[in-house]
């Protein structure tokens, strides 16, 4: 509308039997355009105050001493490089982040398609059971494989042992947690890609399978040379998105295991949780999260990227 | 279709000679569909429904850990009961609601009047505010909260449940702003045209214009927000120490396991009353909900 | 009830687009004045700025006596009736109508009044509790209309109101819309790219091109006498067939084509053509010129024999396609006339009604 403003002078001076033109709808213009900032005013305040300052602010602080007197440069960063503890957490980190969002994205896929091929009413219900997981608390449901992991009480372990197989060390040994919580990661987050994905599928037009029946393409080539084709990019924002989530995930460690067995578990939120919220080291906490920084931010450009390319597409 | 389909539907070609194949080939499709699904089901409702289980358990009945521990052998309610007259458990639960009441009406207050300002009225640098508004949406909760820690300890709210009032509206607002522009931009421009000239101001196309009929989205984003500020986990962790202040969340996670013996049952039941106003909206509410969950991709 | 004036309006989009470059019109108390013309040939966005959803780069707009230039739509006392209706999906039908008049503050029982009053003249009494979404097509324009018409304004405005509506509706909305001005005389602005809808409806057609008008004239003035190349090719339907000619004089005044085929001009034009001779000119000619022959011939009727390509029965009427010293043109011919594809057809050119255009400047002379 600042450009309405602009046509308005010109309108002015090109047509001089009109003094009392332009100054009123400019007014309104500029009126209009201050209204319209003023109702974003809140949304500014919000991201400037709470994210964008506190980002510089985070920079700031990993950059101080235990006690926040001392300037000390990039010694926080240098001293987690060296620690062996630390480069547990990065590996466990890409490991959790990297294999739970492919498991997540291949249920998610087979999930969808089997909901596709179900059509009518029932599909609904279907959908409301396997979208459980997704609506409870995450933090509550973390409780409870907890409580299903338990060393003595597990109800898992009483199912093994009932079908005569040997017991697990759920949450006993490094692998062996590490992979409990990216189980408990991909129960969690599988039916959000179902329903993005079924979403997708749904958007694909019902005459392109049929001109490809008709072409003799088997179910096998429908999926690949349409159905992943026009999925493309719902499938590629959904995995970016959900790398983004996993990656910085808290909930699901901090509660499973708090990091252990021997740090084996750690990710960087929960690290940078212990080291600190609970340790009280605020300098040298702010450097492990802002560790992530990178990737989130390379992350979240594709992102960014793949959402403006299909809104393009969605315009055109 | 998937493999488990496909896979199935392998061995139907070579009849096709017969009678009604196409049809045929589709019905086995189906019922493999549901074969597999309903084994899914079971899978991700196993938790669900070992936390119901497990809440109707007494404390002895778990520790005597006779037969089967899936099924509840003498039920009881003994659990809920002693939570709902619980004074603490209340006070958390207290906490969360007015939390998310709070989180939810500042929220979608700031959501609608920003989207209604980014999708009609424009100003320079709308663009990039919309732009910075879907960044903002991607950064998670866990890469700020140390220096937030700091500020909200400046402003001498740590401890204080209006530390989450100001910072759940962080994680909701991006998400709830981006689905409302979405919402507002599929509104045919003739509408507040029509409006417009029918004699209405842009408040007044606001509320009776946009509002209702944007009225799905506004549900969602709602959803939405409640889901942030109902379920949140870190944020009442890191800054709300005392049990006075819980939330359900942090109440339940820190506050009922105590020491080595755990009353399973009781933290149990605990879950199960947490979790069922989220469920109980996503029972009556699943479409909106759906449609928030997609949103992001397909609007906007 | 008021008069519209639009006096030297311009508007330009960033880039110095210019959409409408400096147009003049006056529009008559009660009058309907039709402005049809080609997409993007500035007829909506005219009718935006009268309505004032756009603004006025320059140029000054009068509604009544006053300049509206700086007039916000919800005062300029005009209603609008959208190409998609544009009905709140979430009022009924009796919110619809009503809402103008709730905003201005209008009485209950009056708003109740005046709602039952247009929707009787509308017909669509028995649809007031419905929603849009319940409605067909031809309903919702219905309830569009309904909705203008209430607020009883200075001014209507239509923005192609018809263009969402099936063939046969939208005949019939047509007559039901030149209906309801009869019944309200209100000064009419209505923008439609279908000639058709233009001529059956106006008093006056604006026919607008690239941004300016071409010509203003009432429907027959326009079919008769084209004064641009644009127009005489734009009203009528098949359009008018246009040959390259050149005039020449051999032995009285004519008109020859490439081919070296004459055709006399008629006695009475001679004095109008005769500046022209020896200029390659466009002849133009309706299809309903070029006929099937007669026994007898009146003045001024050229004789032509055509290779028929394309038959196209119409019922009242036969469109023959065929080709005049290589250039396709159309011909109107009666129904029981037989031609097949290939054969010869004879054919009545009636120079009586033929045009004559400029090349340079495109006006028909």
């Amino acid at each position: 509308m600042a450009d309405g403003s602009t046509m308005v002078v010109g309108a002015s001076a090109t047509t001089p039997p009109a003094p009392r033109q332009g100054g009123t709808m400019k007014r309104l213009a500029r009126r209009r355009s201050m209204a319209a900032l003023a109702l974003c005013a809140p949304l500014i305040a919000l991201i400037i105050c709470l994210k964008i300052y506190p980002t510089f602010y985070a920079i700031f602080l990993s950059m101080l001493d235990r006690k926040m007197n001392h300037f000390v440069g990039l010694d926080n960063f240098a001293y987690l490089l060296g620690r062996p503890s630390f480069h547990l957490v990065i590996f466990q980190s890409c490991l959790f982040a990297v294999t739970a969002v492919v498991m997540k994205a291949i249920i998610g896929f087979i999930l969808a398609h089997l909901m596709h091929n179900i059509r009518g009413s029932s599909q609904r219900i279907w959908r409301g059971l396997l979208l459980v997981p997704w609506v409870i608390p995450l933090s509550l449901s973390t409780l409870t494989w907890w409580w299903l992991f338990d060393p003595s009480y597990s109800a898992f372990n009483w199912t093994l042992s009932w079908l005569g197989l040997p017991e697990v060390p759920f949450l006993g040994t490094v692998w062996n947690a590490r992979i409990s919580v990216i189980m408990v990661n991909t129960w969690f987050g599988a039916p959000f890609f179902m329903i993005m994905y079924l979403a997708a599928l749904k958007s694909v037009p019902e005459q392109l399978y049929e001109a490809a029946a008709i072409d003799g393409a088997s179910a096998w080539q429908r999926l690949i040379f349409i159905t992943l084709p026009m999925m493309r990019n719902i499938i590629l924002i959904t995995v970016l998105y959900s790398l983004i989530v996993t990656f910085a995930d808290f909930d699901i460690v901090r509660i499973l295991t708090n990091g252990g067995p021997q740090d084996g578990t750690h990710l960087f939120a929960t690290y940078a949780f212990a080291v600190g919220i609970q340790s009280g080291n605020i300098p040298r906490g702010a450097s492990v999260s802002l560790f992530m920084f990178p990737v989130l931010a390379t992350l979240a450009f594709f992102v960014l990227r793949d959402v403006l390319n299909r809104n393009k597409e969605v315009a055109t | 279709m998937s493999g488990a389909t496909a896979a199935a539907g392998g061995p139907v070609p070579r009849k096709k000679s017969k009678v009604g194949s196409l049809e045929r080939q589709q019905r086995i499709s189906i019922r493999s569909s549901y074969a597999a699904l309903s084994i899914f089901v079971v899978i991700f409702l196993v938790p669900p429904f070992y936390m119901v289980m497990t809440a109707l358990k007494s404390s002895a009945e778990i520790s005597a850990q006779q037969g089967n521990p899936w099924i509840v052998q003498s039920p009881t309610m003994e659990n809920f009961i002693q939570l709902a007259t619980d004074a603490s458990f209340q006070r958390y639960f207290i906490n969360s609601v007015w939390v998310t009441a709070m989180v939810v009406i500042i929220s979608m207050a700031i959501a609608i009047l920003a989207a209604f300002s980014l999708s009609r009225m424009g100003f320079k640098g709308a663009q990039v505010l919309s732009t910075g508004v879907f960044l903002t949406y991607l950064v998670p909760p866990s890469l700020l909260f140390i220096p937030l820690f700091q500020i909200v300890g400046t402003l001498g709210l740590i401890n204080n449940t209006w530390v989450l009032v100001l910072l759940f509206p962080t994680l909701a607002v991006p998400f709830c702003t981006w689905i409302m522009i979405g919402y507002f931009n599929s509104i045919p421009k003739e509408l507040d045209e029509a409006a417009l000239i029918d004699g209405a101001t842009y408040p007044q196309i606001l509320v009776k214009i946009f509002i209702p009929v944007a009225l799905p989205g506004i549900i969602a984003a709602t959803i939405f927000a409640f889901t942030v500020a109902w379920g949140g986990f870190l944020y009442p962790l890191a800054y709300l120490y005392s049990a006075d202040q819980a939330t359900l969340t942090v109440g339940i996670v820190r506050e009922l396991i105590k020491g080595d013996v755990f009353a399973w049952g009781m933290i149990m039941a605990a879950c199960v009353m947490a979790a069922a106003p989220p469920i109980i909206v996503y029972t009556f509410l699943m479409d909106y909900y759906v449609a928030g969950l997609t949103a992001g991709a397909t609007k906007g | 009830m008021a008069n519209v004036s639009i006096r030297k309006v311009v508007k330009s989009y960033e880039g110095d687009v210019q959409a409408v470059k400096g147009i003049d019109l006056e529009i008559e108390d009660h009058e309907f004045v039709v402005l049809v013309g080609p997409s993007g040939c500035g007829k909506s966005t005219t009718l935006r700025m009268i309505a004032g959803l756009e603004e006025i780069t320059a140029g000054e707009i009068w509604i009544g006596g006053d300049v509206v230039n700086d007039v916000p739509p919800r005062d300029r006392d005009i209603a609008m009736v959208f190409q998609n209706y544009a009905l709140y999906p979430h009022m009924s039908v009796f919110d619809n109508m009503a809402f103008g008049l709730k905003l201005r503050k209008f009485p209950k029982d009056e708003i109740k009044r005046l709602v039952d009053d247009a929707a009787k003249m509308l017909d669509i009494q028995m649809l007031l509790d419905r929603k849009p979404k319940a409605l067909s097509g031809g309903q919702r324009q219905r309830v569009a209309m309904g909705r203008a018409i209430v607020r009883n304004p200075k001014v209507f405005l239509f923005d192609e109101p018809l263009s969402n509506l099936d063939a046969k509706l939208r005949v019939q909305m047509r007559t039901e819309i030149k209906k309801v001005h009869q019944l309200v005389p209100t000064t009419t602005v209505y923008v439609t790219h279908d000639q058709i809808e233009a001529m059956t409806l106006a008093d006056r057609v604006v026919v607008m091109n690239h941004g300016v008008i071409e010509q203003v004239g009432a429907p027959q003035e326009l079919y008769h006498n084209p004064q641009t190349r644009f127009v005489a090719g734009f009203i009528g339907s098949p359009a008018m067939n246009f040959l390259p000619v050149q005039v020449v004089d051999d032995s009285g005044l004519k008109v020859q084509l490439a081919d070296g085929t004459k055709m006399a001009i008629p006695p009475e034009r001679v004095d109008r053509y005769g500046p022209y001779k020896g200029k390659k000119m466009t002849l133009g000619i309706r299809p309903e010129h070029m006929t099937e022959t007669h026994e007898s011939e009146k003045p001024g009727v050229q004789l032509m024999n055509a290779k028929v390509d394309v038959v196209e029965p119409m019922g009242m009427e036969t469109l023959v396609h065929h080709f005049v010293d290589g250039v396709a043109v159309c011909s109107r011919v009666d129904p029981n006339t037989k031609c097949r594809p290939g054969e010869i057809l004879p054919l009545a050119i009636d120079m009586n009604n033929m045009h004559l255009v400029e090349d340079s400047s495109s006006r028909v002379v």
